[in-house]
């Protein structure tokens, strides 16, 4: 029983459009890997996912919730859903564990302790239980973009959308946000992971889309997806990213 | 009479200074009252006025644009002159303090939306997708986000632009508020002398010269550091 179902999504930007009828549903623990050329659509899909983006057409239901309906209550639905962004986007006058805390005091209205706890549990979730009273500036990349998924996972979230999280990292940090990745999979956690790490995907992925000009190419299994792909546009790409 | 002592005769008569220097204090006192008034509510409103202009109400956001533009083009004076002559025809009779006082918090609070509100459009796009994506309301990400970091941005662009609209309390004079300039000058006017005017002089750099200091710490205290 899928967790995510998402059905002839469309999203155009005026007259551009840049998701063109994307089918793809996630299973509750699964990882699924989107790669794809720049410019193809994946950010905006999984914008669309938590609605930061307005879909033009199609459907997407999570958890039971139809995502699209005008009815549904979006601050409800996007705190089930975390997000980290490529940019990490931390609030850059709070300590980590304020921004951590943050939507724990002013969506789920916990009281300060309460959301202390909890925002420490999570830091410690991504190996930070030293820098809860650090501000941003003074974290590495790779710290950063740990906060930025502690500050995602402390609302415990029922799937966990990543866009490109190491893509702005210097590549001795990578590993540091991988393995908190790797932990979150290993502990069940649904994700849906836009990245070219393909080490990572090979190892932790279960399933791997490849996304081109707005539709979905080809979907598969890591091994094959990299392997033997079936598609000539995928083979191109793949090849590309492993020279 | 030497020329140093007729210098001294005309601005530092020193019976003069013993009999106008109460006078000069309580319009130290009026002036301060009015400064800090005007920073409360002109900041006050500014702030305010960039906030509602962040929901992008259409005919608001008119009003507001209207109103910064207006108080940035006049000069203090001319609104000041225009309110207090022009409103007892209309059968509204505002005492002169709370004219100085509303025409100076307008033109601070003009300038500081102007502040506020850049500060509020150049927060990255990524700071309300952050705080979005957890759930946070538009209003709730607002206040707890985009302003505290739009008014950090504003405090350097705004300590000095504060200072320059609260010097102009002087301009109560012209319509009898009984503030520095306007007791140094009657006594002027009285004596035939410059001392009192000297003295408001100095009363003006004794109060202003902490406040200069004031706002250069805050300046540097407040300098944006990023990551
Ligand atoms: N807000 C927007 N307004 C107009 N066009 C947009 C907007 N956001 C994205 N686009 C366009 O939509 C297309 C897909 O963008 P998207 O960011 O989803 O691609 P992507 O696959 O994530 O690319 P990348 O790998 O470079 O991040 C691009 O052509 C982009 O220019
Ligand atoms: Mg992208």
């Amino acid at each position: 029983m899928p967790i995510l179902t998402i059905s002839g999504l469309r999203k155009s930007f005026g007259t551009t459009e840049v998701l063109k009828g994307i089918d793809l549903s996630v299973s509750n623990r699964e990882l699924v890997f989107i790669i794809g050329p720049s410019g193809s659509g994946k950010s905006t899909l999984l914008r669309c996912i938590n609605r930061l983006e307005e879909p033009t057409g199609g459907g997407i239901a999570f958890d039971g919730v139809e995502v699209t309906d005008r009815s549904t209550d979006l601050n409800a639905l996007r705190r089930s859903m975390g997000m980290v962004f490529q940019s990490f986007n931390l609030y850059p006058h709070m300590t980590a564990l304020a921004n951590v805390t943050l939507a724990l005091r002013k969506v789920l209205k916990k009281s300060r302790d309460e959301a202390d706890a909890i925002g420490r549990e999570a830091l410690a979730k991504v190996g930070l239980s030293d820098k809860t009273a650090s501000y941003p500036s003074e974290l590495s990349g790779g710290q950063q973009q740990r906060v930025a998924i502690a500050r995602a996972l402390a609302l415990d979230p029922k799937i966990v959308l990543f866009d490109e999280p190491t893509s702005a990292l210097d590549p001795e940090l990578v590993g540091s946000v991988l393995a908190v990745m790797r932990d979150l999979k290993a502990g069940g956690m649904t994700m849906l992971v836009v990245s070219h790490e393909l080490r990572f995907a090979r190892d932790a992925a279960d399933r791997v889309i490849f996304m081109d000009q707005g539709h979905i190419v080809e979907e598969g299994p890591p091994s094959a997806i990299f392997n033997e792909p079936r598609e000539a546009r995928t083979r191109a790409f793949v090849a590309g990213l492993l020279r | 009479m030497t020329a140093w002592e007729r210098f001294l005769e005309t601005f530092f008569k020193p019976e003069l200074m013993v009999q106008y220097w109460p006078d000069i204090l309580e319009g130290v006192v009026v002036t301060v009252q009015i400064a800090a008034a005007v920073v409360v509510t002109g900041l006050a409103l500014g702030l305010m006025l960039a906030s509602v202009r962040a929901y992008q109400v259409r005919f608001l956001n008119l009003f507001i644009v209207i109103f910064v533009d207006v108080f940035r083009a006049l000069p203090p004076l001319v609104a000041i002159l225009l309110i207090y002559f022009g409103l007892p025809n209309i059968d509204i009779v505002l005492p002169s303090f709370a004219v100085l006082w509303l025409v100076l918090s307008f033109v601070l609070a003009a300038f500081a939306e102007e502040i506020f509100w850049a500060g509020i459009t150049s927060t990255p796009k990524g700071q309300w997708e952050a705080a979005r994506s957890t759930g946070l309301t538009f209003s709730q990400t607002l206040l707890s986000v985009v302003l505290p970091q739009a008014i950090r941005l504003g405090i350097p662009p705004l300590t000095n632009r504060t200072i320059a609209i609260t010097k102009n309390t002087a301009l109560g004079t012209v319509i009898g508020v009984s503030e520095i300039l306007s007791q140094a000058t009657s006594a002027q006017a009285f004596t035939g002398n410059a001392t009192p005017l000297m003295m408001g002089a100095l009363a003006y750099i004794i109060l202003f010269i902490p406040i200069v200091a004031v706002g250069r710490w805050i300046e540097t205290r407040f300098a944006w550091r990023r990551a």
